[in-house]
């Protein structure tokens, strides 16, 4: 299948992939759900798009979407930031697929930095965008070793740090990227989310798939499985709460982003999952700022 | 009230609108054609090639004109593109003993077979602004002589035939590395890693080739040969049984003569650094040659004292479309994280606050214990 | 109690090129056993102890250990895994450098606690109060035990690295001049609280110097290496009062001031 652009000058394969490279991507993600949490190295292509700016993740949705998928896309929680919008764009070019901010009825979600609020289903995939996909990489530079460490299980180092942090904090200083253990063996980078997110990964129904495309790793959580984020038995895991309820919706138990209102020290707090909250507002909840759910482009 | 940010993707589109605004510039100024970039920033569209790995003249000008000379964000146009092509197979490697040279020089021999032959080159020109080129003078045609068809001997070769340097080295494995095909691994054979250095960024490689003359990891290099000039490109078709010449392309190549003082698995001889890259780009061939004798050490069993010879550091940051992506990602949001680091400040400085009360209020009780 | 030593070295020559790094060494070592390796310098000391504690491949012999469930293993035939898993729990090295052993910006207490973590100990409380227990037996002030061995002077370090490696109460330590970089009051110190320890612990070690006052003070027994190869081996009371060969002659009467 090929989808040709307005101009009709070039033609792209279907969700801009050839299918050789989709096969070994496939190839890749399917090691990695057989080893849950192990880094696949695969042949990362240069894309469309900037290193860094979720290239692994594109890859990997580009190797499982379906002409029958629907897609959703956010960053940073929200359909509407443009790095969000722009990898939909695309995939609503090269793969003429649905796409949708409606998180139950997408069967993709493609993600840089959060995981929806709403529990996701069996059946859905969740595609994460990994900068630095070593969990090992800032306590040893060297991919020969940390390559080593993985294989052998030599996960003292990790340890060592989250000692540290309690040594010098009195806690855990660790708020995002916060390790975890993946079916009692692998540790794994859960990617830039916050800590915040670490147990919606635990025994998910949903599968979630993993793409560095600078560093060229994939890997894969498949749906319910075991993850444990790092912790001591004294000094046991805790994710983030906040005090105030989201201004807008009034959700309690959910991220929120804080954004200033003034220069005065103004601010409020509203929900990371913009999806989320929208959905809560329609369904008549209302945060103290809420006025009439008017929405504005500028 | 509070009204959520929405817009991003008119946002977007308005910006796509006056990047292109801004990349015409004036338009009362004719619009640059691609023949003109092909052919009078022809070194920019070799750079653009060479690290964009796509020899095609006249991409290299669509993308450097679409970039509006980013050159950075040219190759990343023309890697892109690449990517999307179907591979037909692996080219025989290019005989550069047969090249029809334009330029050819050495640094160790005063005169050799086929002589020393300048071509264009900036090397003894004087750095002074030439007025003249702001207007549209004639040039004069260039003096040119018939060829004697009589293959000029690479300097290289000379040497081998005395042994006093190494082979040319065989393969590691039958197969030839494609590290646009398979996942890169550390270790790597010495073919996926000139692969790496010829698409690496030319500043980068500039900058590692010249810190190993300083002296971080000195390896003695003398300028065999630095050869510019164009080579056939030949295709092995199997169904057919013979190859064919698929075209010529211009190529440098610079082949870098370093002292060897032996060890205990090679007797003392010179050793080689090669760099090859395409178009013309003699800075980037000699940097690529210094880079790649350096990234030999441990093959040669010498000391891995500096970065240049550390080839997971080397060869990790040497794609500049890579290091740019990365470097620039930086400017997408990060609010969420931010968030949590904010939240983990507030609280630590609160405990900090906390500790500092209670600290000065014991030191307030002290004066009454001692009483 | 068993009557098969801990560590059996059978025939280990290591050549660095045509260079001789040692030749044809046979030892066996004891539980509670201390052993020297005495030597001038290049005499092979380091090539040996590094062929037999898996850290550099001997071009030729074996080495192998007694594991605790009382099997002898042969070590370059044990997967890297396993070795590994044998080197961080059931032994010790301490390098000569202190900065080679220890993770120079982690804390001292981290530095201890390091080997703890790595086979599962997961309570921090627990890991700390080891740690504190550990720097008090090599006489670190427990004020000290947030801070980064870079801020200790050479002696503390030292006995930091020793620390670190007796934590998890392994069975046979390697040691490559543990005293060489010091200067000669902060050496007597350290060298008073390694015998104390070796002997409370019933450590069996395998000590290389080049300073036959340290094998005096610490070993039951010594082996003098000349040019990669042995030439003397005995208990070190004799060898060293009543040295039989000649280049052992010169060596106790030139240096040794006990
Ligand atoms: N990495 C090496 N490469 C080549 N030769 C070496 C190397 N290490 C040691 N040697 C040589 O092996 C011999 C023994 O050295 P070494 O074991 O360090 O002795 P010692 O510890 O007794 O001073 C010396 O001749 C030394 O030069
Ligand atoms: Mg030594």
């Amino acid at each position: 299948m090929t989808i040709h652009t307005d101009d009709g000058l070039a033609t792209y394969n279907f969700a801009y992939l050839d299918e050789q490279t989709k096969r070994m991507i496939r190839r890749a993600i399917l090691k990695g759900i057989a080893i849950p949490g192990y880094q696949v190295p695969f042949a990362s292509r240069e894309m469309p798009m900037p290193y860094g700016w979720g290239t692994g993740g594109v890859q990997v949705t580009a190797a499982v979407i379906g002409p029958d998928d629907v897609l959703k896309v956010i960053d940073q929680g929200a359909d509407d930031t443009t790095n969000a919008v722009s990898i939909r764009n695309f995939f609503a070019k090269v793969a003429e697929v649905e796409t949708t901010t409606d998180t139950a009825t997408a069967s993709i979600i493609q993600t840089r930095h959060r995981i929806p609020e709403e529990k996701l289903k069996e059946g859905q995939i969740l595609v994460y965008q990994v900068p630095i996909p070593e969990p090992l990489r800032f306590l040893e530079p060297r991919e020969t070793e940390t390559r080593k460490m993985h294989a052998l299980s030599e996960y003292g180092l990790m340890h060592v740090k989250l000692y540290e942090d309690i040594a010098k904090n009195g806690h855990i200083a660790t708020t995002y990227a916060y390790p975890v253990k993946v079916e009692g063996r692998y540790v794994m980078d859960p990617s830039p989310t916050p800590k915040f997110d670490n147990p919606k990964m635990h025994m998910s129904d949903a599968l979630q798939l993993f793409g560095a495309g600078r560093e060229k790793r994939i890997y894969a959580i498949p749906p319910h499985t075991d993850v444990v984020s790092l912790d001591f038995e004294d000094y046991p895991f805790e994710v983030q709460t906040f005090v105030e309820p989201c201004a807008l919706c009034a959700a309690h138990g959910v991220y929120l982003d804080e954004v200033i209102l003034d220069d005065k020290g103004g601010r409020m707090f509203v929900c990371s999952d913009t999806d989320h909250c929208e959905k809560r507002r329609e369904g008549g909840h209302r945060g103290h700022l809420a006025g009439d759910a008017r929405e504005t482009a500028q | 009230m509070y009204v959520a940010v929405k817009g991003g993707e008119t946002a977007i589109r308005n910006a796509h609108r006056l990047l292109a605004n801004r990349r015409r510039g004036d338009p009362s100024v004719p619009s640059l054609t691609l023949e003109q970039i092909a052919e009078q920033l022809a070194l920019a569209c070799d750079r653009v090639m060479s690290e964009g790995s796509v020899y095609d003249r006249d991409l290299a000008a669509l993308a450097i004109k679409q970039a509006r000379g980013d050159l950075i964000e040219a190759i990343f146009l023309l890697r892109a593109y690449r990517t999307t092509l179907p591979r037909f197979g692996y080219s025989e490697p290019v005989d550069t003993a047969a090249m029809q040279v334009e330029r050819r020089i050495s640094a160790t021999y005063k005169d050799l077979p086929g002589g020393q032959m300048l071509g264009p080159t900036f090397d003894y020109t004087h750095r002074l602004l030439d007025p003249a080129l702001a207007g549209d003078e004639e040039v004069e045609a260039p003096e040119s002589h018939e060829s004697d068809e009589t293959p000029v001997v690479r300097v290289s070769d000379i040497l081998a035939r005395e042994g006093l340097i190494e082979n040319d080295g065989v393969s590691e494995s039958e197969e030839i590395g494609d590290l646009t095909r398979t996942p890169m691994e550390f270790p790597m054979n010495r073919d996926t890693r000139l692969q790496a250095l010829s698409r690496g960024d030319e500043g980068f490689l500039l900058a590692l080739g010249y810190s190993t003359q300083r002296g971080y990891a000195r390896s003695h290099p003398f300028a065999g040969e630095i050869r510019i000039g164009e080579v056939d490109v030949e295709f092995d078709v199997p169904e057919l049984g013979f190859t064919v010449t698929l075209g010529r392309i211009r190529v440098t190549e610079c082949q870098m003569v370093n002292q060897f003082q032996g060890s205990s698995k090679a007797p003392p001889q010179f050793t080689r650094g090669y760099g090859l890259v395409f178009g013309q780009s003699e800075r980037k061939a000699m940097a690529m040659a210094l880079c790649d004798r350096a990234l030999r050490a441990t093959e040669l069993g010498e000391d891995i004292v500096a970065a240049a010879q550390d080839e997971e550091f080397v060869i990790s940051h040497s794609d500049n479309v890579q290091a740019t992506g990365f470097v620039e990602h930086l400017k997408l949001p990060h609010y969420v994280d931010f968030q949590a680091e904010l939240d983990l400040v507030r609280r630590m400085r609160a405990e900090h606050a906390a500790r500092r009360d209670s600290d000065s209020d014991s030191d307030s009780a002290m004066p009454e214990a001692a009483e | 109690m068993t009557d098969q030593p801990l560590l059996c070295v059978n025939g280990v020559s290591k050549f660095y090129g045509n260079r001789i790094g040692c030749q044809d060494v046979g030892l066996e070592l004891w539980l509670g056993e201390v052993l020297a390796i005495v030597g001038e310098s290049g005499s092979g000391k380091t090539t040996l102890l590094n062929c037999i504690s898996t850290r550099l491949p001997p071009t030729a012999g074996t080495v192998s250990y007694r594991m605790r469930d009382g099997q002898m293993r042969d070590l370059y035939r044990m997967g890297e895994a396993e070795r590994r898993f044998l080197m961080r729990t059931d032994w010790g090295f301490v390098h000569q450098n202190p900065a080679d052993g220890l993770r120079m910006s982690v804390s001292a207490g981290a530095n201890v606690g390091e080997r703890l973590m790595a086979v599962g100990e997961r309570h921090y409380g627990n890991i700390r109060e080891t740690a504190e227990d550990w720097l008090g037996r090599v006489e670190i002030g427990l004020d000290r035990i947030d801070d980064q061995p870079r801020d200790f002077s050479g002696g503390m370090r030292q006995r930091l690295q020793i620390a670190r490696n007796l934590v998890t109460v392994p069975r046979l330590v390697f040691m490559d001049e543990p005293t060489g970089g010091l200067d000669v009051s902060v050496q007597a110190r350290l060298l008073d609280l390694l015998r104390g320890l070796v002997n409370d612990l019933g450590l069996a070690v395998v000590v290389v110097t080049h300073d036959l006052a340290v094998a005096r003070l610490l070993s039951h027994r010594i082996m003098v290496m000349k040019d990669g190869a042995v030439v003397e081996t005995g208990l070190t009371d004799r060898v060293l009062d009543d040295p039989r060969e000649p280049y052992t002659q010169l060596l106790v009467s030139s240096i040794l001031q006990v």
